[in-house]
């Protein structure tokens, strides 16, 4: 099962401040219709304000990136710059 | 993708850029330079208070005199839904949005726009502006960030409830929203301390300083379709909110990036443009807006300015065991600082075990803070630097040792969450060690110091379009506005890639009716991600050279190879065959299967992160306070540097920001909430006789994920500066200054409290 | 007011135009004559983009007025080049790399040019307290410096 982090503010908004699970998801898209599953209402926030980093990897845009078994998986805040 | 093995003939050089010309002789064109048949003059007017209920605006006189041909005000923009989408660094709201560039209902700091006006010449633009008649109501005013957050602070806006708070507040305040950021356990992490030090300090806004102010030419048709041409890092975004503020079709807006006299993040949004365009409508006729130098300090975005507080816990060998912050960050009238990044990168260049950072976004009655080159990070990164610095000089360790025991390797757990994959900090530190700056002899009042800093860079949506002119030469699109070089860039990776001499590659800069869309230049992301985009636009195109090679010989596309930009037969058996140019692939297109031309459209993911080391050394005049920078040095692992020279001069401009950012940048407000420093005299940049020679080394750790190793360079630069400065002040004088700038009024104070 | 009827010479160049009593010379090069290359960055002389000869003198184009070029000579950046061939400075500006963005290069190559023609032999300091007038956010002046410090240095040799 990967391991899923969301940053505290998620956890305290909608997991009641949990920040850590073990859920098994083929890829992002799937882990956030897990999660909205579990805790409805996060999805939304996760996809419009979520980076997602995949064993060290950060994606902005991660909707379609794969997961596997062994993963770990943080929220983040998506980055910019200037 | 690995980095490539054999010798490489283009990365690496400097070889002049394709716009070269233009930029020593005047011709190239930038925002205020573009003129049209029948273009009139556009001109705002600003909101004299720093924050006041607009009761009525009356534009009749103005839009009576004679030349004036267009009048807005907020009115003439649809309202907009409270909309939160990303932007730059920060994200955007659409209702805002609108409400910073045309002030709906209330003003909100000093410079805020109220109307605007088109007019047949300057003057009578002006003298129409004069008689616009507003009626303010002044309103109590609030510009320091912690006062802001006083429970009896004036509110800026009826319907802000702290969000991140549990519950959510029932009474409005400033405080936009609260972040937090947690790893292990703080609490147990101090518990094993041997030396613990905690210590405040605060920031002030500063603004990105590009010397071009905001310029915008738009020209409406009476069909609905528009065109814009604008000084902006990013025309795909300035194409996307200009449509949603006016109500258009994002096709129907076309979008020419401008040369741009630089940006640093600061033109990544939209102030003037909307206006022009609504100007232009209502005319019907084309529309030119310029800031003045005073506008664009009274009320285009600055960064933030901050309060900050750090606690670090050590052991007495040097090993950090526990990382806190409080960062209190302005985002000026409406909500959206660097909170967030600030937060999250604070600590980020080490191996912190426990970690927690408390971050508040919180508005005050000044300009609308923008993104500015690793927006919020300079900012924490400069408190944390600074107590790193302290704790060296406490327990008698090398301050560049204490940051090698603590330094983020390839598999550390980030201060944010992640593992790092391939980084070079701990080689820019080792390169920084050694280097003859930092043994070099120091004379009296003269101190060095070093900090760190640690930036993410982004790749994100570009594209590219390589075309293969029917002689063979090239011609290279991409979406990505130039704001430093990066054409060259683009040239010398295309021109590496296929095989050909770099001065046959030529780059442009496409319109968003012209290239696919691609995300805003900014984030370090261009040389990395449209790199990206134009390396794989180059080896397609390689491809079709080698299938049309085989069509002209009747052979299998198998049997040839493509070398040194050409395609050969690829051994005996292929058949004798004169090698083909791309010219002569090119001459005989048409026939072969019609133009030569590849495109690409990609999202570009694994951005390395960079990190940099700067040594800096000062001299402190007792007797005035006055600080000068004797001698710097700023080491950046930079993947991998595509054009050296281009590469230098990012990390040259950064850390000279920086230093502006630490010794003299700050805006002064009077008692009204009144901008008084609204220009170049008194809002002080380092000028060329303030600076020494800034020597920059090179580390190149390659990201794996790009084919050339390329990391981002741009914004690393700017973080370390202001530890640097501040802690080779406390080296030479024994002062910690905790209050930048540190300008001389501030220095000989302390120096005269002794402190 | 009636506008004003000034004949003067820009870039060697007799030229007449005419503008408002209060137009600057900078507004008459950019808006009058379509003289793009020097340009605004602040308006009241604190930055250097509009930097111009007037008469053998280096000035903010943005503190003089259109009417004061009346019988002088205007040199800007669009003359610097001799037809094909680049002022020394502007291809020197190119091979080191002393401009980024480059707005404000213009200003500093009519500033360098004046600089050189006063003073071929300057010493860093020397070049970097004639240039504090021109600001340049981009680069941190240290190519720029280098380039006029080059540049001075193969002028002199080329005269030697």
């Amino acid at each position: 099962m990967a391991r899923i982090i969301l940053t505290s503010g998620l956890g305290n908004q909608f997991a009641g401040g949990q920040t850590e699970f073990e859920i098994e998801a083929a890829n992002v898209r799937r882990l956030v219709a897990a999660l909205e599953k579990r805790f409805p209402g996060i999805g939304p926030e996760l996809e419009r304000e979520m980076a997602v980093a995949i064993d060290g990897q950060i994606y902005q845009d991660p909707f379609l990136e794969p997961i596997s078994p062994n993963s770990e998986v943080f929220f983040l805040p998506r980055i910019g710059g200037g | 993708m690995t980095s490539v093995t054999t010798e490489l003939k283009w990365v690496g050089k400097s070889p002049i850029r394709p716009d070269g010309a233009d930029k020593v002789t005047g011709r190239a064109k930038f925002g205020a330079d573009l003129m049209l048949p029948g273009m009139l003059v556009g001109k705002v007017l600003r909101s004299p208070h720093a924050h006041a209920a607009i009761k009525s605006i009356d534009t009749t006189k103005a839009e009576a005199l004679p030349g004036v041909k267009a009048v807005m005000t907020a009115a003439d923009i649809e309202p907009m839904s409270s909309e939160w989408v990303p932007a730059g660094e920060l994200q955007l709201n659409y209702r805002d949005l609108s409400n910073n560039i045309m002030a709906s209902g209330k003003v909100l700091y000093d410079g805020h726009a109220v109307a605007a006006v088109a007019a047949t010449s300057a003057a009578i633009a002006d003298a129409a502006l004069q008689l616009i008649v507003v009626d303010y109501e002044v309103l109590p005013h609030v510009i320091d960030v912690e006062e802001a957050m006083e429970p009896d602070a004036p509110i800026l806006h009826d319907d802000m409830f702290t969000q991140g708070v549990t519950p959510t507040p029932d009474k409005p305040s400033n405080v936009f929203k609260e972040v937090d950021i947690a790893v292990g356990d703080v609490d147990a992490g101090f518990a094993k301390a041997d030396l613990i030090i905690e210590r405040s300090f605060k920031t002030a806004p500063v603004h990105q300083g590009y010397l071009e102010p905001h310029a915008a030419v738009a020209s409406f048709a009476e069909d609905g379709q528009a065109e814009l041409w604008c000084c902006t890092q990013g025309h795909f975004s300035v194409r996307a909110y200009c449509a949603k503020l006016l109500g258009m079709d994002i096709s129907d807006l076309r979008v020419t990036a401008s040369e741009i006299g630089g940006g640093f993040g600061g033109k990544t949004t939209v102030y003037l443009e909307p206006v022009a365009l609504l100007l232009s409508r209502k005319s019907g006729r084309p529309v030119r807006a310029v800031m003045t130098r005073e506008d664009v300090f009274r009320a285009s975005g600055p960064t933030s300015g901050a309060a900050t507080w750090v606690k670090v816990g050590v052991t007495k060998d040097g090993k950090i065991v526990a990382g806190q912050a409080v960062l209190k960050y302005q985002a000026g009238a409406f909500a959206g600082s660097p909170i967030q990044p600030g937060c999250m990168c604070a600590f980020a260049p080490y191996d912190i075990e426990n970690v927690k950072v408390k971050g508040y976004d919180v508005v005050t009655n000044r300009p609308k803070v923008a993104a500015y080159r690793a927006p919020g990070a300079p900012i924490s990164e400069h408190a944390v630097e600074s107590v790193l610095d302290e704790i060296s000089k406490k327990l008698g360790i090398d301050p560049l040792e204490l940051r090698e025991r603590n330094a983020a390797k390839e598999g550390t757990n980030a201060a944010y969450g992640p593992k790092f994959g391939v980084i070079g900090f701990a080689d820019t530190l080792a390169a920084a060690k050694a280097h003859p700056h930092y043994s070099a002899p120091l004379g009296p009042n003269q101190g060095r110091g070093v900090a760190s800093g640690f930036w993410f860079n982004i790749g994100g949506e570009s594209c590219a379009t390589l075309n293969v002119a029917e002689d063979g030469t090239l011609v290279l699109a991409t979406g990505s506005p130039d704001i430093g070089g990066s054409r060259a860039s683009m040239a010398i990776m295309a021109a590496e890639t296929i095989g050909m001499d770099v001065a046959d590659v030529r780059t442009i800069v496409a319109d968003t009716a012209s290239i696919g869309y691609t995300f805003l230049t900014g984030g370090s992301r261009v040389t990395f991600a449209t790199g990206m985009a134009v390396i794989e636009a180059s080896k397609q195109v390689t491809e079709t050279l080698r299938e049309r090679a085989a069509k002209i010989w009747d052979i299998s596309v198998d049997a040839v190879v493509w070398e040194d930009g050409h395609a050969k037969p690829a051994g005996a058996n292929a058949g004798e065959f004169e090698p083909l140019s791309l010219g002569e692939i090119a001459a005989q297109a048409g026939k072969t299967g019609g133009p030569i031309s590849a495109n690409v459209a990609l999202n570009a993911e694994g951005a390395g992160p960079g990190f940099g080391t700067h040594i800096c050394d000062v001299e402190v005049d007792r007797e005035t306070g006055a600080v000068k920078v004797l001698r710097y040095t700023a080491v950046q692992d930079c993947g991998k540097a595509i054009h050296k020279a281009y590469v230098e001069g990012q990390i040259q401009g950064g850390a000279a920001q920086g230093i502006g950012w630490a010794l003299n940048e700050e805006y002064i407000y009077n008692k009204e909430g009144r901008l008084d420093n609204a220009g170049f005299l008194d809002y002080r940049i380092p000028v060329a006789s303030d600076l020494p020679m800034i020597d920059t080394v090179i580390v190149e750790v390659a990201n794996p994920n790009h084919p050339y190793g390329v990391r981002g360079v741009g914004e690393v630069p700017i973080i370390p500066p202001m530890a640097a400065v501040a802690n080779a002040i406390d080296s030479a004088i024994g002062i910690r200054m905790t209050e930048l700038p540190m300008s001389p009024p501030k220095v000989l104070a302390a120096l005269d409290n002794g402190s | 007011m009636a506008k004003i009827h000034v004949t003067t010479t820009i870039n060697g160049e007799p030229t007449e135009f005419l503008c408002e009593p209060q137009q600057t010379l900078l507004d008459v090069l950019r808006d009058e004559l379509r003289l793009t290359g020097s340009k605004e960055g602040c308006g009241t002389g604190d930055c250097g983009a509009c930097s111009v000869i007037l008469d053998g003198r280096l000035v903010c184009s943005c503190l003089a007025l259109g009417a004061e070029a009346e019988g002088q000579e205007v040199e800007t950046i669009e003359g610097m080049a001799d037809g094909d061939n680049f002022h020394p400075l502007q291809q020197k500006f190119l091979e080191g790399a002393a401009l980024q963005c480059g707005i404000c290069t213009p200003g500093f190559l009519i500033a360098a040019k004046s600089l050189l023609e006063r003073n071929p032999d300057p010493s860093e300091t020397e070049v970097r307290y004639w240039l504090a007038g021109n600001l340049c956010r981009c680069t941190g002046y240290d190519k720029i410096i280098r380039a006029v410090l080059e540049c001075a240095a193969d002028m002199r040799g080329n005269q030697a």
